[in-house]
C-alpha cells in the first residue's frame, strides 16, 4: 500500500473501528449467546440448552410464529419474484433502451422510493389503500412489498447489465437470434448473477420489512417481524432471542451466498477479455 | 450479374455529426472487399449499416439486388466476425460456433456435423470443449470466424478481426484468412487500418477518409495510381515535393520543383501550366548512382541514412529544403561507396513520378 496513505497511521482510528463494532454487534451476539440460555430470565446465564428453539416450533406461541413464517415467507418470494421480473425489464429498457424522453425522469422515479422515509411510503400506501378500498390483507402486504422491493432489485440488476458489452446482444443478433431468444439465450445467462443478486435483497428487504406491513397489513394477519414485535410488546422472552437468531443466520446465509454468485459472475466476465 | 453488396449515395448522420456521405460501392460476389481508412473515418459505421445495427440516414443499401433497409440484423443473410470478438462467455467453443445454428432450428445432428466441420476447417481441434476464457486471443479469434461462418452466409463482414493479435499471429491469419475466403467462395467485405493487410489480402479496396469514399481500386491501382494526396500519404512511404507544373501535353506533364529542377510526371487529371502541386515519388521507385545516367534524373547531395536490414534509407537534399527519400536494396548495392556530402545523381523509374493536385 502507499505509505502517504495508511489508514493505520490516523489516530484514534483503532478506537473508533472498535467503538462501531461494539455498538453494531455487540447487541446481536448478546442476543444469539442468549438465546441457547436454559434460563427463563434474559439477563441471568443458567447454562446452555435449545429449549428456546424447541419452545418456537413446540409451544404456545408457536401457532402465531409458524403463520407468521408462512406468511413472511410466502409473501417475500412472491414479491421478490415479481419485483425482480420488473426490475429487469426496468433496467434493460434504462441501459440498452438507447436515449429516450424523461430517461433521467424514469432513473429518479425509480430509485426515489430508496430514499423517501419508510413511514410516510407507509402512511401514503395506507390511505391509498383505503381510498380505493383495497381490502387490507396478504394480497394488500403483496403488493405493498412487490413495489418497494423494485428499487433495491433494480440496483444490483443494473450495475450488472452497465457492465456487460452491447457487442454480445449484437452478435447473438447477428446469429439470427430474435429480441426474445437474444434475451434468453445470451444476455440473461449473462446478466443471472446480478439478476439472482437482486432477486435476493428484494427478498430480505421483504423479509425484514416491518414499517409498511405493520401499517397495512390488517387484522389478524402477522408477518415474522410484526408477530415478534408484538410477542415483544407484551414483555422479552427468551423464545424471542432464539427467532431472532434463526432470522438472522437465515440472512447471512443468503447474503453470503449472493455474495459468491456475484463473485463467480464477476470472475466470468473478467477472464472474458 | 447483380452484386452483391451494392451501396448507394448512403449517408449516416449522428446528430450533427456526419459519418459517412456520398458513399456509393459496388461489391462483387466472391470478393475479397477491404474498407481502408484511418481511425474514426466511419468504417465501422459502414459495416454495421450493413449488418442492420444502425439505419442509413439517405440512400439505399441492396444486398444481391434486393433493398433490405426494413430487415433486422437476425434477418439479414450477412455475419460479422466482431472486432472485440464478442464470443459468448458462457458457452463453451462448440456452442459457440453452432449457436446461428441453433437460433435456424436446425437439429442437434446437424448442427453437430456442421460445427465439426467449422472446427476442422479454422483448426481449433481439441478446444470445442474449452470456454471462451480459457483459449487464447488468436484462438479467440478463430472462434468467431468459425461462428460467423457456420450459418454459410452469402457476406461475410470482419471488423479489423487481426488487430488485438500480435504481429507473427496476424502475419499468418492474413494467409488463412484469404485461404477460407477462396475455398468458400463468401464475399469478405473487410475493414482495417492497416494499409500492409489491405494491400496483401484483398481483391479491391475502397479507400476511405472522413466519411468519404477517396479511391476505390485494386491494391496495385491503389498503390501506384493514387487519385489524390490522402492516399498517396496514407498508403505506404512516399516522397510530396511540392511543385508548379510547367507544360502540359495530356495527362504527361513536366514540373518545376523547388529549386528549379525539372521532372517529368503523370497526371490523373486534366491540368494547366502554372498549376501548383505535389509530385509523389515513393523511394522504393527511385535509385542513386555517382556518375550522371541517362534518362529522368535529379541531382542532390546525399545526406543521413537509416539501415533497415533489407534496404537502406538515403536521405538526398535536392535544395536547402528538398529532402528526397531513396530506398536502396542492400543485396547488390555497395552502400558503403557512398559517403555524406557526394554529389548524387536520382533515377525516377517510368511512371513512378505522380502529380496530385492539392
Ligand atoms: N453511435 C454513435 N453515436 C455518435 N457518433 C458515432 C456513433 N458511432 C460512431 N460515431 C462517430 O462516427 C464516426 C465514425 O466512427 P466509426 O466507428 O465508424 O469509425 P472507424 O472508422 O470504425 O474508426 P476505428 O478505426 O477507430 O474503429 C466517428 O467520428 C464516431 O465518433
Ligand atoms: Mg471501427
Amino acid at each position: 500500500m502507499d505509505r502517504t496513505f495508511d489508514i493505520k497511521h490516523y489516530r484514534g482510528f483503532f478506537s473508533i473501528t472498535c467503538l462501531c463494532l461494539v455498538i453494531l454487534y455487540g447487541p446481536l451476539i448478546i442476543v444469539m449467546i442468549y438465546s441457547f440460555n436454559d434460563s427463563v430470565s434474559i439477563t441471568n446465564w443458567g447454562g446452555i440448552s435449545l429449549r428456546w428453539y424447541v419452545e418456537i416450533f413446540t409451544g404456545l406461541e408457536s401457532a402465531k410464529f409458524k403463520a407468521a413464517a408462512w406468511n413472511s415467507f410466502s409473501i417475500a418470494i412472491m414479491a421478490a419474484i415479481v419485483s425482480t421480473v420488473i426490475a429487469t425489464a426496468a433496467a434493460i429498457g434504462m441501459i440498452r433502451g438507447g436515449n429516450f424522453k424523461g430517461k433521467f425522469a424514469s432513473f429518479a422515479l425509480i430509485s426515489l422510493p430508496i430514499m423517501v422515509p419508510e413511514i410516510v411510503t407507509a402512511v401514503a400506501t395506507l390511505i391509498f389503500f383505503s381510498t380505493i378500498g383495497f381490502k387490507l390483507g396478504t394480497l394488500s402486504i403483496l403488493v405493498a412489498h412487490t413495489v418497494f422491493c423494485i428499487p433495491f432489485a433494480y440496483l444490483p440488476i443494473s450495475a450488472r447489465l452497465q457492465g456487460i458489452d452491447a457487442s454480445y446482444e449484437e452478435a447473438a443478433q447477428d446469429l439470427f437470434a430474435n429480441r426474445w431468444k437474444t434475451f434468453r439465450y445470451v444476455l440473461m445467462p449473462i446478466m443471472w448473477p446480478g439478476i439472482v443478486a437482486g432477486f435476493l435483497l428484494a427478498f430480505i428487504i421483504s423479509l425484514d420489512d416491518f414499517i409498511i406491513t405493520n401499517f397495512i397489513k390488517g387484522a389478524g394477519i402477522e408477518t415474522l417481524p410484526t408477530a415478534i414485535f408484538g410477542s415483544v410488546k407484551q414483555g422479552i422472552k427468551p423464545n424471542i432471542m432464539a427467532l431472532s437468531t434463526l432470522l438472522l443466520l437465515f440472512s447471512i446465509a443468503l447474503v453470503t451466498l449472493s455474495y459468491f454468485i456475484g463473485k463467480r459472475g464477476e470472475a466470468n466476465q473478467n477472464t472474458q477479455q | 450479374m447483380t452484386s452483391a453488396v451494392s451501396l448507394h449515395d448512403v449517408r449516416k448522420d449522428f446528430g450533427s455529426l456526419t459519418a459517412l456521405s456520398d458513399v456509393t460501392l459496388e461489391i462483387e460476389d466472391n470478393e475479397f472487399f477491404t474498407l481502408l481508412g484511418p481511425s474514426g473515418c466511419g468504417k465501422t459505421t459502414l459495416l454495421r449499416m450493413i449488418a442492420g445495427f444502425e439505419g442509413a440516414t439517405a440512400g439505399t443499401i441492396r444486398l444481391f439486388g434486393d433493398e433490405i433497409e426494413h430487415l433486422p440484423p437476425n434477418k439479414r443473410p450477412v455475419n460479422t466476425v466482431f472486432q472485440n470478438y464478442a464470443i459468448f462467455p458462457h458457452m463453451n467453443v462448440a456452442e459457440n460456433i453452432g449457436f446461428s445454428l441453433r437460433m435456424l432450428g436446425w437439429t442437434k445432428l446437424e448442427i453437430q456435423t456442421r460445427v465439426d466441420e467449422m472446427v476442422e476447417m479454422v483448426k481449433l481441434g481439441a478446444l470445442v470443449d474449452r470456454k471462451p476464457s480459457q483459449i487464447s486471443g488468436g484462438q479467440q479469434q478463430r472462434v468467431a470466424l468459425a461462428r460467423a461462418m457456420a450459418p454459410r452466409p452469402k457476406v461475410l463482414l470482419l471488423d479489423e478481426p487481426l488487430s488485438a493479435l500480435d504481429l507473427k499471429l496476424r502475419q499468418e491469419m492474413r494467409t488463412e484468412l484469404k485461404r477460407l475466403q477462396r475455398d468458400t467462395g463468401i464475399t469478405f467485405i473487410f475493414v482495417t487500418h492497416d494499409q500492409e493487410e489491405a494491400l496483401s489480402m484483398s481483391d479491391r479496396i475502397a479507400v476511405m477518409s472522413d466519411g468519404k469514399v477517396q479511391q476505390i481500386g485494386t491494391p496495385f491501382e491503389i498503390y501506384e495510381h493514387p487519385n489524390n494526396r490522402f492516399i498517396a500519404d496514407f498508403i505506404g512511404e512516399t516522397n510530396m515535393l511540392p511543385s508548379i507544373i510547367d507544360t502540359v501535353e495530356g495527362f504527361n506533364l513536366v514540373c518545376q520543383l523547388e529549386g528549379g529542377q525539372t521532372l517529368d510526371a503523370l497526371a490523373n487529371c486534366d491540368n494547366i501550366p502554372g498549376a501548383t502541386g505535389v509530385l509523389s515519388l515513393r523511394p522504393e521507385r527511385l535509385s542513386i548512382t555517382k556518375t550522371e545516367p541517362t534518362g529522368k534524373i535529379l541531382k542532390g547531395e546525399l545526406g543521413d541514412r537509416v539501415y533497415l536490414g533489407t534496404d537502406t534509407q538515403f536521405i538526398v537534399k535536392l535544395s536547402a529544403e528538398l529532402n528526397l527519400k531513396v530506398r536502396m536494396q542492400n543485396s547488390f548495392f555497395q552502400g558503403a561507396n557512398y559517403k555524406t556530402g557526394d554529389t548524387v545523381f536520382v533515377t525516377i523509374a517510368d511512371g513512378a513520378a505522380r502529380f496530385l493536385v492539392d
